[in-house]
């Protein structure tokens, strides 16, 4: 059974994009241990034959024409929400 | 005895002039005041609602015919984007957060005469079984204030029961509509995937996330969900729509079978809760039904299958909750990188945390094989054996839970426990069949829901079975 290690859940919060408090990186090392625990439990099973499904309905790609609709969403109304803007743009923290 | 006449009633008596939609608001909102102990409503949307209705009178003073839900006051998920009030999901991350369309789902009850009068409480972004994950306040039930409503569309479930609107809308991405519904006596319905639009439904799992009717009766149900149902062009997953009305409730049930399933009925369920599964299918029987019961071996496995596909499209949904966008941003951020690192820190609850950490587990490479693609498989696996048991059987029943609403606090320290809560609403999400909870009695004062299942599709039929039940007292 897997058991994760400290390392394993600071490494998974980095790529997650989260910071833990050191608190939180023992309750989730626990709770996450036996939720893969639970889970694991898949892996006797033997599926070789089986293909995976992601789909459900049987729909394949679901093509429309290449053409601009208005759908009532105005730009303004869309940039409303965000922590800065420019110019109609979003504005964000340098990244170089 | 409820306040609210049946919707196709409310609807007769607005267009006929008799009954004024200004007035269904101001009574849908003086039950919500009034009611504000059970914390099943997270944000009233008043002077929105009020000009609708009062829009809506002089139409109807003026002759002209409003729609099919003309007038009828509603409450709506706060994970479905509204006007009128912020739209959150409960979720600290979104507070604030100000929507910039509207739901199809919304559009098109409001296309029909339907005011959006409140938000309802629910688990922050659906995530849980209880309520008791959201970031603002946990519903109590109206059956017991000490016991939880169910999740995650608990304030929906919770605010149909107490009155407050003729009918609300929920999600179910695995069993957040039947489980509050069975939690509180409401009738909740789940419909084939795709069959209503997602687009403005704030994502989970969009793999099995769908958007359904809490109502009072199986009739309110299906009315709602045959104004939502169809395609739409904003959300690609949607399928075609049946020719027939979903509030034609006349596929006969004589002659059907129903399959008791097996794996629902063990000693794992509360033997109280079998005996009123066992006694409502005994209706079904009355109505003319077979009953048979039907074993659907890889049922045990569904619950470990969920919880790697859930969390797998959850961290991938949740990825969009940057601080950069919308929603909360961290201000004393220096780099891009800090910013999004403290703006999720801070902005998701425990629940969030934990989904994306497992999701982000299960897909990462070295596991990927291992937990996603083996879950999938058992979802190939789960779909073959209910394509095989619908050959046998036109419908599937049993419990929507192995127990009754639990006492709030019971589970918040065990997340494993809280899952187990979902172990028999799963597999219709993984499979996309319809599937809805019938209250059918109560035990301990606490009510019961029965499930039903259809095939894909078969929504009408499903609907004409559920209408059978009758709640026992």
């Amino acid at each position: 059974m897997a058991k994760l290690t400290r390392d394993d859940v600071l490494k998974l919060a980095r790529l997650s994009r989260l910071h833990l408090t050191d608190e939180e990186v023992e309750r989730f090392q626990k709770e996450i241990t036996a939720i893969l625990g639970y889970v694991e439990q898949l892996q006797s099973v033997d599926l070789k034959a089986v293909q995976p499904t992601s789909q459900v309905t049987g729909l394949q790609n679901v093509m429309r024409p290449d053409e601009v609709k208005d759908y009532g969403a105005s730009p303004d109304a869309l940039l409303k929400n965000a922590p800065a803007t420019q110019d109609g743009h979003f504005k964000v923290r340098r990244m170089l | 005895m409820s306040q609210w006449p049946s919707i196709a009633d409310i609807v007769q008596s607005v267009e006929a002039g008799k009954v004024q939609a200004t007035e269904l608001v101001r009574q849908a909102l003086k039950t919500i005041e009034d009611k504000q102990e059970y914390q099943a409503i997270i944000a009233v949307i008043k002077e929105r609602a009020e000009n609708r209705a009062a829009d809506i009178d002089k139409r109807v003073a003026k002759g002209e015919k409003i729609g099919r839900l003309a007038g009828v006051p509603f409450i709506a998920k706060d994970n479905m984007l509204t006007f009128g009030s912020e739209t959150t999901a409960a979720s600290n991350i979104l507070k604030g957060f100000e929507a910039p369309y509207q739901a199809t789902a919304i559009e098109k009850l409001e296309a029909e005469g339907a005011i959006c009068v409140a938000k309802a409480n629910l688990d922050a972004f659906a995530h849980g079984a209880s309520t008791e994950n959201s970031d603002v306040m946990t519903t109590k039930n109206p059956h017991d204030t000490s016991r939880v409503p169910g999740g995650s569309s608990g304030g929906s479930a919770a605010a149909v029961v107490l009155d407050m609107a003729p009918f609300a809308l929920g999600t179910d991405t695995g069993g957040s509509i039947r489980l509050p519904a069975s939690f509180t006596g409401a009738v909740g319905y789940k419909p084939t995937y795709g069959l209503v639009s997602r687009s403005g439904v704030i994502a989970m799992a969009s793999s099995t996330d769908v958007i359904g009717p809490l109502a009072r009766t199986v009739e309110d149900a299906a009315l709602v969900l045959d104004v939502m149902s169809g395609r739409d062009d904003l959300d690609g997953t949607t399928i075609e729509r049946d020719t027939s009305p979903y509030t034609t409730l006349d596929v006969s049930v004589k002659g059907k079978t129903v399959g008791i399933i097996a794996e629902y009925m063990d000693e794992g369920v509360d033997p109280a809760i079998r005996k009123e599964i066992e006694a409502a299918v005994k209706q079904l029987q009355a109505a003319g039904a077979n009953i048979v019961s039907v074993s659907l071996p890889s049922l045990p496995l569904a619950l470990a299958c969920y919880y790697i596909i859930c969390p797998a499209e959850v961290s991938s949904n949740l990825s969009r909750y940057d601080g950069q966008h919308y929603g909360f941003s961290h201000a004393d951020a220096k780099s891009l990188e800090e910013s999004y690192n403290w703006s999720r820190s801070e902005g998701f609850g425990d629940e969030a945390k934990r989904r994306i950490m497992i999701g982000t587990y299960v897909l990462s490479s070295g596991y990927y094989d291992a937990y996603y693609k083996k879950a999938q498989t058992v979802r190939t696996k789960l779909v073959e054996e209910f394509t095989r048991a619908f050959k046998k059987v036109d419908f599937l029943a049993g419990p929507v839970a192995p127990m009754t609403a639990f006492e709030i606090g019971k589970n918040v320290d065990d997340p494993l426990q809280m899952y187990l809560v979902d172990i028999m609403t799963v597999a219709a999400s993984l499979v996309g069949i319809p599937a809805v909870s019938v209250p059918v009695a109560k035990v301990q004062g606490l009510p019961v829901g029965l499930q039903l299942m259809a095939p894909q599709k078969h929504d009408r039929a499903l609907l004409s079975l559920a209408a059978k039940i009758k709640e026992t007292a």
